[in-house]
């Protein structure tokens, strides 16, 4: 009886035995979890030494300072096969950026152009928008590529008998050759007039800003940083006496000589991921601009200010702020899908790596290296634009 | 009443007269459509000309230059290439998919086991049809037949190796069937996978939130070659001495990884748009965490995110083709080494085939996104 009585406020203490504590069970999941992933990692760890020991690889990154004994085909920066494997996933590394940038800026301009025109009020152009991004959207970037590369790029006429288009500009199977500019003497000085004038232009549109914010009054912005940015250095250039030549390709018999190449593997992968990539930055766009509401626009004529200025002042900063998030994931889209350059032999991180991989054997590291860079690139790039949105996000007050 | 009548006041009433010719029929339309600013004049006339120059060589191109029939290069090369057809020739080398055809939908599967993948194929169409009409009963049944014994007969009938069928290595596996195979197996993968790796995202442990996190953004921040690549290379090495994976089964897994991180992020965001006040309703209720999601949250959030599901299935179809990369042959794959085939090897072969791949590709995904849109305005009028 007396025991009874004694454990019945205990009883009645540990109401739902520890079993039902939903803190308890969570720790004890957790535990499950660490331990179960530590086991894998160990596991995994334990057959890799041993594979590794096996197959007679040491791991590590000392590989990285030995001789490539491999060309690249287009590079940055100086490259034989007597460079390092460093200084390969360098090359790599920066056409990747190269081929990155570059598609990025093309498929923007692409897509604002699609992405407007399917709002067009002209059917024929709404319908050419809409097909265009129908298109593309729903291909494989890769076979978009390879249409390119062996479709294209392929079937063009032989190099003896390159196509010639205006300005010196060559195109045949092997790639647009094109007259590169020889910087003369005095040539650093029209570098630095420009360099000066995109400084100066930064000042005149704090300037006019100011102005603007004090008296109401408008600085002809626009003209003057154009003035500025064109005329300063042509100025400079012709005063040093325009020291600067040109190295023009010229026909030889079999191949074309001199002047600047772009092979055809840069040449397919830029064209393919800048016109994939432009159909979703075309959707973001006519998205952000249908996402303002039309009271705006209405607003707008309604205090007299002009179709013009609307679209600039009241339509664009707002749909900005829709377009920005989704287009910095289709800028980090572009960037990855740029790894399939390894497909048409553009040597890019990816395709270095990969080569490297297989004479090499260091997977591991290779591997390692890849999403370093691809992960920090990502990073960077969502960092930025976060910072570009943050800037240009509605301040609600 | 004869008084008032004035010989100016009308009698009866006038006879509607029609709308001017300018408002109405095709010139309206002509008008507002396409020259109603000089801007949009200019703009119509230049694409008119673009469309003049574009389409009709390449209608011309496409079908009526086009070599049609034939057994070898001799019908799509002209005569100093080795061929019959006269100089300048240029058109589109369809004998070329015809006599191939066989080839882009099974691989090199051998040619009297096809029956194999034929059936499984015939069983896909027959199970997904009636899964994707709304109005078709047995919904329940027909998800069992889709989800469980499909892929149980796929992976008796495919490889084979028992029954007395004979046993077909995946290596051999090719073409759009290998392309289906890895989206259905992807698809069926990645969206349970998703929904896990989305909860666990969002769950109070700190623990399996972080590792859920890091997977997800690893994943997601790097492109899906380099994750094949690892399936590839670094797989056999974490495995011990002996035990190997198949080829096809480590492409398996990287595609159905890499898209479970996408899912994942898709599905949260279904889950940050539910109200707070669904979780403590089902809280109150007494519900547990997995009757929680599973009842309350999870089927209200999955219906919001229905487009972004679809998009990552047809990005994850379109990614198929990347596995052709690591020497498999998917459509994309098996059309790319029919170029270097001597009997066929042409200038215009390259070009008519990705035409064909990319056209089959584009069947595919087009088709997806107008069901995802057929869908979501089932539900948009069923919730009203």
């Amino acid at each position: 009886m007396a025991i009874g009585v004694t454990n019945a406020p205990e009883r009645s203490k540990s109401s739902g035995s520890i079993i039902n504590d939903p803190q308890v069970r969570g720790i004890f999941y957790q535990a499950i979890t660490i331990i179960i992933l530590a086991v894998l990692i160990y596991w995994i760890v334990d057959n890799t030494t041993e594979n590794l020991r096996r197959a007679n690889i040491a791991s590590g990154y000392d590989f990285l300072r030995s001789r490539a004994g491999f060309d690249v085909g287009q590079s940055l920066i100086s490259f034989t096969s007597d460079s390092t494997y460093g200084r390969a996933l360098v090359v790599g590394f920066l056409n990747t950026l190269l081929v990155a940038i570059t598609g990025i800026i093309t498929a923007t301009v692409i897509g604002f152009i699609v992405g407007i025109g399917r709002l067009s009020h002209n059917w024929i152009i709404a319908k050419l928008s809409l097909a265009y991004v129908e298109v593309f959207r729903n291909i494989p970037p890769l076979l978009v590529i390879f249409f390119w590369y062996s479709g294209v790029l392929a079937i063009l006429p032989q190099a003896r008998d390159a196509l010639a288009l205006p300005l010196d500009i060559y195109v045949s199977n092997r790639g647009v050759a094109f007259p590169s500019p020889i910087p003369g003497e005095g040539a650093q000085y029209t570098l630095l007039a420009f360099l000066i004038a995109v400084a100066a232009s930064f000042f005149v549109a704090r300037y006019a800003r100011q102005k603007q914010m004090a008296t109401g009054q408008r600085f002809p912005v626009l003209w003057t940083v154009l003035g500025l940015i064109i005329g300063l250095p042509l100025v400079t250039f012709l005063v040093t006496g325009a020291p600067l030549t040109f190295d023009v390709p010229v026909a030889g018999k079999f191949n074309l000589t001199g002047g600047s190449v772009v092979g055809p593997e840069f040449m397919s992968l830029f064209l393919a991921l800048s016109f994939y990539t432009a159909a979703f930055i075309a959707e973001i766009v006519r998205a952000g601009i249908r996402g303002v509401s039309k009271g705006q626009t209405e607003a707008a004529h309604a205090l007299g200010i002009r179709p013009r200025l609307t679209t600039r002042l009241v339509i664009v900063p707002q749909a900005m702020r829709i377009i920005i998030p989704p287009l910095t994931s289709q800028y980090l889209n572009l960037t990855k899908n740029s790894s399939l350059a390894v497909a048409v032999g553009y040597a890019d991180l990816v395709a270095v790596g990969g080569t490297i991989l297989n004479q090499t054997g260091q997977s591991i590291e290779v591997v390692s290296i890849w999403l370093i860079v691809y992960l920090s690139l990502s990073l960077a790039t969502s960092l930025f634009m976060n910072w570009y949105n943050a800037r240009m996000a509605l301040v609600e007050r | 009443m004869s008084t008032n009548q004035a010989a100016f006041v009308r009698s009866a009433i006038i006879e509607a007269s029609p709308a001017p010719a300018l408002e109405s029929g095709v010139i309206s339309w002509l008008r507002k459509n396409l020259f109603a600013t000089p801007k949009d004049t200019a703009l119509t006339i230049i694409s008119l000309l673009i469309l003049a120059w574009l389409v009709p060589p390449a209608i011309q191109w496409l079908f009526i230059d086009a070599a049609w029939t034939g057994g070898g290069r001799g019908v799509c090369a002209t005569i100093s290439q080795g061929g019959s057809q006269p100089e300048g020739w240029s058109g589109a080398c369809w004998a070329f998919v015809n006599a191939k055809f066989d080839q882009f939908v099974y691989g090199r599967y051998p040619l009297e086991e096809r029956w194999r993948p034929a059936i499984v194929g015939i069983l896909f169409v027959l199970f997904l049809v009636p899964m994707l009409i709304p109005k078709v009963p047995y919904k329940g049944l027909n998800a069992i037949l889709l989800f469980i014994a499909l892929p149980i007969i796929a992976t008796i009938l495919l490889p084979g190796g028992w029954f007395g069928i004979i046993y077909v290595e995946t290596a051999l596996w090719g073409g759009l069937m290998v392309t289906l195979a890895l989206s259905f197996v992807g698809i069926a993968v990645s969206l349970p996978l998703g929904i896990l790796l989305a909860l666990g995202r969002r769950s109070d442990m700190p623990v399996i939130k972080m590792l859920c996190t890091v997977f997800i953004e690893m994943v997601r921040g790097v492109p899906l070659i380099t994750v094949l690549f690892m399936a590839s290379v670094m797989l056999p090495l974490f495995l011990p001495q002996g035990v190997t994976f198949d080829k096809f089964l480590r492409a398996l897994i990287g595609v159905s990884l890499f898209a479970s991180a996408y899912m994942a992020e898709v599905v949260r965001g279904g889950l940050q748009a539910i109200p707070k006040g669904q979780y403590e309703g089902a809280d109150s209720l007494g519900l547990s965490y997995w009757q929680k999601m599973g009842l309350i949250v999870l089927p209200q959030a999955l219906k919001l995110v229905i487009p972004g599901i679809v998009n990552t299935f047809i990005g994850l179809f379109k990614d198929t083709s990347l596995v052709s990369i690591i020497g498999m042959f998917d459509l994309l794959g098996i059309v790319r080494l029919n170029f270097t085939d001597t009997n066929w090897a042409t200038a215009v072969t390259p070009l008519t085939g990705l035409i064909f791949a990319g056209f089959v590709f584009w069947l595919f995904c087009f088709g997806m996104s107008r069901y995802s849109g057929f869908m979501e305005r089932l539900l948009d009028k069923s919730q009203r």
